[in-house]
C-alpha cells in the first residue's frame, strides 16, 4: 500500500535538474509526479516513477544522493471538497502531514494526491478505516 | 617628521654594532633563564659565546608557532612574572593561544616603534588619530594606541565596528589619521555614502592599514573613496603587534624597525639564510624584548628585504608587501584561519564528510564573506529539508565556536568538490586585493 518515492538531493545550480531528467529519459523511466522542495542553496527533488527501483539505481549510478521515502497515494474523486474530506479525516485522527502534492494525471476520473505523513502505518490505517482508497503503485 | 632620527637614520655599520650587542645579550639571557631555549641550543651544540658576528645568528635554532603553543602560558617568559604589565594573545583561535607578555620597557618600546610608524605615514603631534583596530587581547588596538600617545596625538580609541558612530566621530572631532583594516575602510566608505557624508568634507589625510592582505589596486580604491593617503603596516603578536614595519611616504616598501626586530629571509625548505633581495620566509629575532623575546621566529610570511637610499632619509632595511604564506593560513576578517581547523570540526560532525571547500570573496560590503561548501554524507540524507537545515546550523555553530567567525554553510552534493590526485583544492580565494 505504500508507494516508493525517490528523493534526490540537488544543489541549486544550473543543469542539475535537467541532468536528472536526462538520466531518467535515457533509462526510459515513466514519471507520474515530481516536486521540488527548495531552500536557498539546495533542493530535494521528489519523484514518483512507474519503476522506482530502477529509477533509484540509475540516479545512484550517476552519483546522485538519492533514497527511497515511503508515501501514501490517496485516490480522490475529481470534485470540489474531495481533498478537504481527507484532510479533515487526517486532522481528526492526528495524522501529521509533512507535505503533499498531486500527481500528473487522472486515473479513472480520479486524482491521486501523494501524502508524506509522520507515521505512515497510522496514516494508511486511517485511510482504510474511512473507506478511502490508497494506491499501491502506478 | 622622523620620530627617532638617531635610530632610524643611523649609519648602517653603527646600527649593526648595537644589533650585535643586543643579540648577544638576548641569547645569553634566554640560554640561562629559559629551559626551552637551553635545550634547543644544546641540541644544536651552540653556545651563547658562538655568537661573534650578526651572521652567526644563522647558528641559532628557529622558533615555530607550534612551539609557542606548546610552551603556553609562561614557558617562554624571560622576565619575572611581577615585571609583566600587560599580556596579549594571538588573534587566531586554534584552541591554545600564543602569549605576548610585555614589561613596562616593552610597552615603551612598542609605543616608540608605533610612533615611528605614525610618523612614516606623515603623522605629527598635531594629528587626531582615530584608531579603528579592535581593542582587547588583539594587539592592533592597544599597539596603535600606545604609539599615538607616544607621538602626542589626540587619540580616539573607538575600536572596530559601530560604523555610523565612527563616521560621526570622524566628522565631529576632525580625525586626520585613520587606523583600521583595509577592508573595513572600504566598508566605512559605503556607509558614509548612505549617510550622505562625503569624505572630501572630512579631515582625513592618511590611513594606516594592516592585519590583512591587500594590494595596490585596493590602495587606489581606498585613496579615492576615503580621500586620503594609504599606508601599509605590518606586525604580529609573536613579535610585538603592529609596529614591526611601516611604509613611508615614498611608498616603496616597509621600513623595518630593525634595531628592535632583527629580520632575516630564509629558504623555507632548507632553513638557510638567503642573500639580501631574494624571496623567502621572513624570520624575526626580537633583540630588545624583555617579556617574551623570541629567537628566529618563523613568520611563514613570504617577502624579501633590501636596503636603498630612501627619499625619506631612513636607513632601515625595507621589506616588500607580503607576497604570500609558506603554509595554507588564511586571514579572514583579521582572524588567522587554517583549513585544518575546519577539517577538524567536520570530522567531529558525523553527518558530513570532511570534504569541503572554503570560498572567500568580498561582496558589496567589502568585508570578507566566507562560504564553506560541505558535502552531504549520503547516509544522512533524508527526505526533509528541515533535517538538512539542522545539519547546516550545527556545522555553522561548531565552526563559529572553533574559528570565532561566522561563515555561510552550503551543503553540496557528494563527490561534487573536485579532487585532484586525491588532494582536494580546499581554498578558493576570490578576493580581488
Amino acid at each position: 500500500m505504500k508507494v516508493k518515492q525517490i528523493s534526490v538531493f540537488l544543489e541549486n545550480k544550473n543543469g542539475r535538474l535537467s541532468e536528472v531528467t536526462r538520466i531518467l529519459s535515457e533509462g526510459e523511466i515513466s514519471l507520474r509526479a515530481m516536486t521540488i522542495a527548495d531552500t536557498a542553496d539546495f533542493g530535494i527533488l521528489r519523484i514518483i516513477a512507474e519503476q522506482p527501483d530502477k529509477c533509484l539505481e540509475l540516479l545512484k549510478q550517476h552519483n546522485f544522493t538519492a533514497r527511497v521515502t515511503e508515501v501514501i497515494g490517496v485516490r480522490l474523486d475529481d470534485k470540489p471538497g474531495a481533498l478537504h474530506e481527507v484532510m479533515q479525516i487526517f486532522e481528526d485522527n492526528k495524522v501529521n502531514i509533512e507535505y503533499l502534492y498531486s500527481t500528473l494525471m487522472l486515473s479513472d476520473d480520479k486524482v491521486v494526491i501523494m501524502f508524506k505523513v509522520e507515521d505512515i502505518d497510522h496514516g494508511l490505517d486511517i485511510i482504510m478505516q474511512n473507506g478511502m482508497e490508497a494506491i499501491t503503485a502506478f | 617628521m622622523i620620530w627617532n632620527k638617531q635610530a632610524e637614520c643611523e649609519n648602517r655599520d653603527d646600527r649593526k654594532v648595537k644589533q650585535l650587542y643586543n643579540l648577544k645579550k638576548l641569547v645569553r639571557h634566554v640560554y640561562e633563564t629559559i629551559p626551552f631555549y637551553k635545550k634547543k641550543f644544546d641540541d644544536l651544540g651552540v653556545k651563547p659565546d658562538d655568537i661573534k658576528t650578526l651572521a652567526d645568528i644563522s647558528k641559532l635554532p628557529f622558533t615555530t608557532k607550534d612551539e609557542l603553543r606548546e610552551t603556553y602560558p609562561y614557558g617562554l617568559l624571560a622576565c619575572d612574572k611581577k615585571d609583566v604589565v600587560e599580556i596579549h594573545t594571538s588573534s587566531g583561535t586554534t584552541g591554545t593561544p600564543v602569549l605576548g607578555a610585555y614589561t613596562s620597557n616593552d610597552i615603551k618600546m612598542w609605543g616608540e616603534v608605533m610612533a615611528r610608524c605614525l610618523c612614516m605615514a606623515g603623522g605629527t603631534p598635531d594629528d587626531v588619530v582615530q584608531n579603528g583596530y579592535g581593542y582587547g587581547m588583539f594587539t592592533g588596538g592597544l599597539g596603535v594606541h600606545y604609539g599615538s600617545h607616544t607621538l602626542g596625538c589626540n587619540t580616539i580609541p573607538i575600536s572596530s565596528g559601530n560604523t555610523k558612530r565612527q563616521l560621526m566621530m570622524m566628522r565631529d572631532f576632525k580625525s586626520t589619521m585613520l587606523t583600521c583594516t583595509p577592508s573595513y575602510s572600504l566598508y566605512m566608505a559605503e556607509q558614509a555614502k548612505e549617510m550622505g557624508i562625503d569624505f572630501k568634507d572630512l579631515s582625513l589625510k592618511a590611513g594606516i592599514f594592516g592585519a590583512e592582505p591587500w594590494s595596490d589596486n585596493m590602495r587606489k580604491e581606498i585613496e579615492e573613496k576615503l580621500n586620503l593617503e594609504a599606508f601599509d603596516i605590518y606586525g604580529l603578536t609573536e613579535i610585538v603587534g603592529p609596529g614591526v614595519s611601516n611604509e613611508c611616504q615614498a611608498h616603496n616598501g616597509l621600513h623595518v624597525n630593525e634595531d628592535h626586530f632583527y629580520p632575516e629571509i630564509i629558504d623555507p625548505k632548507t632553513g638557510e639564510v638567503l642573500p639580501e633581495g631574494e624571496k623567502g620566509e621572513l624570520v624575526f629575532t626580537t633583540i630588545t624584548r624583555e617579556g617574551t623575546p623570541i629567537i628566529r621566529y618563523r613568520t611563514r610570511d613570504i617577502t624579501w628585504l633590501w636596503h636603498d637610499e630612501c627619499s625619506c632619509g631612513r636607513t632601515t632595511v625595507k621589506m616588500h608587501r607580503l607576497l604570500g604564506r609558506t603554509d595554507d593560513m588564511l586571514i579572514l576578517r583579521g582572524v588567522n584561519v587554517f583549513p585544518s581547523q575546519i577539517e577538524n570540526v567536520l570530522m567531529r560532525i558525523e553527518e558530513t564528510e570532511p570534504h569541503y571547500q572554503i570560498v572567500v570573496d568580498r561582496g558589496d560590503s567589502h568585508l570578507d564573506e566566507v562560504e564553506l561548501h560541505v558535502e552531504v554524507e549520503p547516509n544522512f540524507f533524508t527526505d526533509e529539508t528541515k533535517s538538512l537545515e539542522k545539519i547546516k546550523a550545527k556545522i555553522g555553530a561548531e565552526i563559529k565556536q572553533e574559528l570565532g567567525i561566522s561563515v555561510i554553510i552550503k551543503l553540496v552534493e557528494p563527490k561534487s568538490i573536485a579532487r585532484s590526485e586525491g588532494k582536494a583544492k580546499r581554498v578558493i580565494d576570490k578576493r580581488t586585493l
